[in-house]
């Protein structure tokens, strides 16, 4: 059970300064070892005494994963670069303002210093049930004690629930997802890239897991190509408060208008969702629209289509459906 | 290492939740290691199968060319519930073993099949068929302990040919009984636990250690029947031997000689239906003179 201990349970501490040092060590460990980014999500754990690795391999100490780079084709962010640097860094607050946005609201400035954009889309699921380190599907368990009729779920999945109901409480993934950033993972087998929505796993497919990350696998960078640099952008982030808190529900959209109509548009929301979802058929919907009102309502509508509310959680439906709309049509009147 | 995967509750108390998934590498060695034992004993050591008495000529005369073994009805249940089974296997173990796919909707539709077709066959059998040809009889368990005791080199009479199934079959028959009929039940109970379009989520229907119990149930019938299939696999399409009880399970018939070789008409009646093929033989009627 959680019980905050603040005292961690024993670990070899390994500090490697390349990939390839954290890559042998990955792999010579595997399982038994925790990968420690910024630490904001791996401290809870350790130090609720639910994960017991028998090492932690600590990536602080690795310059090659840090800093941005400007590429031929945009940028490269280095994975264990800061969330600070991220929201301070004059090409991304000029082209991809989007993910500037984004980061500049997780959290409180000190977590933000701290935290960093590979930890922010890697965190772990913040399901009070699965953090307290009962026996979930999450867990490997077999029973998910928040989809339940007296299971507290208001913050929990209304869409592509599958056992599981909880969800991603990344704020930079949707924003990475609308930028069409290519993630960059060092695996056994070699380096491996995949687009930013790819990086992400539902339980259907994994229930353990929210991303691709297999044990031994380490994501290196996020690639932004400039296709979409300087584009339309839309982030806004409900929370229950509205400082140092996880979102609620958060979309993030790019989009590109020519002649008074939407050319090319990227989509996505999380926090309904075990991963954020990027929404297809609203880009579809929209695409060669005028980006008003009516067009923002359409797009709300189709968003929320096929969600299933849980108990408390029903508000999450009109919430997704306004802010998808105020993406599309910009900030009115919600309906 | 425990067999069983164990978990603290809310309540503190300590429950089994599911089996351990290194039993479904247990189950799929058990099947290859049969697979040798077996073969390599046919190959080098088994003598040639022998029986009590031949037919008789005047009664294998009666005999039909073909012999009805399986009715239409019977292989499309055999083949559609191989199907779901398959399916139940490939999408329980597949993902426990690194193939990653949306697994769960597949896999209790597959359940729902297998679980009408089961019930399909349990009245279809007792009720239209032969309910008792599938069960050992008194004959089975005597020959059997004489097949023993002449294994042993004890002295023993020759056993007899069998009925429509061998006992081996029948036992067979009776493992896929008990595995499959224990999947269907907790399986239908942990359908409580997942969005499907029968009934309403009720995680609460059961105590923690039951649900647990229930969970190590449905993964011990689960891994059983990896093994039963494999050995089910391995005598139906791999031992040549067995091809014509493969073919009756395709075309429905076996060829009158499989059937005089392994069968006794006495315990295995056939109605001695004369085809038209050989009606028309015995008319001196060749298949181009029809006319």
């Amino acid at each position: 059970m959680a019980i905050i201990r603040d005292i961690m349970p024993a670990f070899d501490l390994l500090q490697p300064t390349s990939i390839a040092g954290a890559r042998k060590l990955l792999e010579q460990h595997g399982r038994d070892a925790l990968v420690l980014a910024g630490g904001l999500d791996s401290f809870d754990w350790l130090k609720d005494r639910i994960k017991k690795p028998k090492m932690v391999v600590d990536l602080g100490g690795i310059e090659e994963l840090k800093g941005v780079r400007t590429t031929s084709d945009g940028i490269e962010i280095g994975a264990m670069t800061t969330l600070t640097e991220v929201v301070q860094h004059p090409v991304i607050k000029e082209k991809y303002r989007l993910l500037a946005e984004a980061a500049s609201v997780v959290a409180s400035p000190q977590i933000r210093n701290q935290g960093t954009i590979g930890g922010n889309i890697s965190q772990d699921a913040r399901c009070w049930y699965y953090r307290a380190g009962w026996p979930c599907y999450r867990a490997a368990g077999n029973i998910c004690y928040a989809d339940t009729p007296v299971g507290r779920n208001h913050e929990h999945a209304i869409l592509h629930a599958n056992r599981c109901v909880a969800v991603n409480p990344s704020d930079s993934a949707p924003a990475l997802i609308a930028l069409d950033a290519k993630l960059v993972i060092s695996t056994r087998k070699g380096e491996h890239v995949v687009n930013a929505e790819d990086y992400f796993v539902g339980p259907d497919i994994d229930i353990t897991r929210l991303n691709i990350l297999q044990p031994g696998d380490l994501l290196t960078a996020i690639r932004i190509p400039s296709a979409l640099a300087g584009a339309q952008f839309y982030f806004e982030k409900v929370r229950e408060r509205n400082v140092w808190d996880f979102p609620i529900l958060n979309v993030a959209s790019a989009m590109v208008v020519s002649g008074g109509n939407i050319k090319r548009i990227r989509i996505a929301v999380n926090g309904v969702a075990a991963r954020p979802l990027r929404l297809k058929t609203v880009e579809r919907a929209v695409l060669g629209k005028a980006p008003n009102a009516a067009t923002g309502q359409i797009a709300g509508k189709l968003a929320v289509q096929g969600a299933v509310p849980l108990q408390f959680n029903a508000y999450k439906i009109p919430l997704m459906r306004n802010l998808v709309k105020r993406a599309i049509g910009g900030v009115g009147e919600a309906v | 290492m425990n067999a069983l995967q164990w978990a603290m509750d809310p309540w503190g108390n300590i429950v089994p939740i599911h089996i351990a998934w290194f039993l479904i590498w247990v189950a799929v060695i058990a099947g290859f290691v049969f697979f040798i034992v077996h073969a390599t004993y046919v190959r080098y050591f088994a003598k040639p199968k022998q029986f009590a008495a031949e037919v008789p000529p005047p009664i294998a005369s009666e005999i039909p060319a073909r012999v009805p073994r399986h009715s239409l009805v019977a292989r499309l249940y055999h083949w559609t519930a191989g199907a779901a089974m398959f399916t139940l296997l490939f999408t329980a173990f597949l993902p426990r073993v690194g193939f990653q796919f949306t697994w769960v909707t597949w896999h209790w539709i597959a359940g729902a099949v297998l679980t009408v077709l089961v019930i399909f066959h349990i009245f279809h059998a007792s009720f239209w068929r032969d309910f008792w040809s599938i069960w050992p009889d008194r004959i089975d368990i005597t020959d059997a302990d004489h097949r023993i005791r002449r294994f042993l080199g004890r002295p023993a009479p020759l056993p007899r040919k069998s009925a429509k199934y061998p006992l081996d079959v029948k036992l067979s028959h009776g493992a896929f009984m008990v595995a499959g009929l224990t999947m269907i039940v907790t399986g239908f109970f942990m359908m409580f636990r997942v969005r499907t379009i029968f009934f309403s989520r009720n995680p609460y229907l059961f105590s923690d250690m039951t649900w647990g119990m229930i969970y190590v149930l449905h993964g011990l019938a689960g891994v059983g029947l990896i093994t039963l299939v494999m050995l089910h696999i391995y005598f139906t399409l791999i031992r040549p031997e067995n091809r014509p009880v493969l073919k009756a399970m395709i075309f429905g018939w076996m060829s009158r000689d499989s059937y005089l070789e392994e069968h006794d008409p006495k315990r295995w009646v056939v109605e001695a239906k004369i085809s038209s093929q050989e009606s028309r033989e015995q008319k001196g009627l060749g298949a181009g003179n029809e006319e």
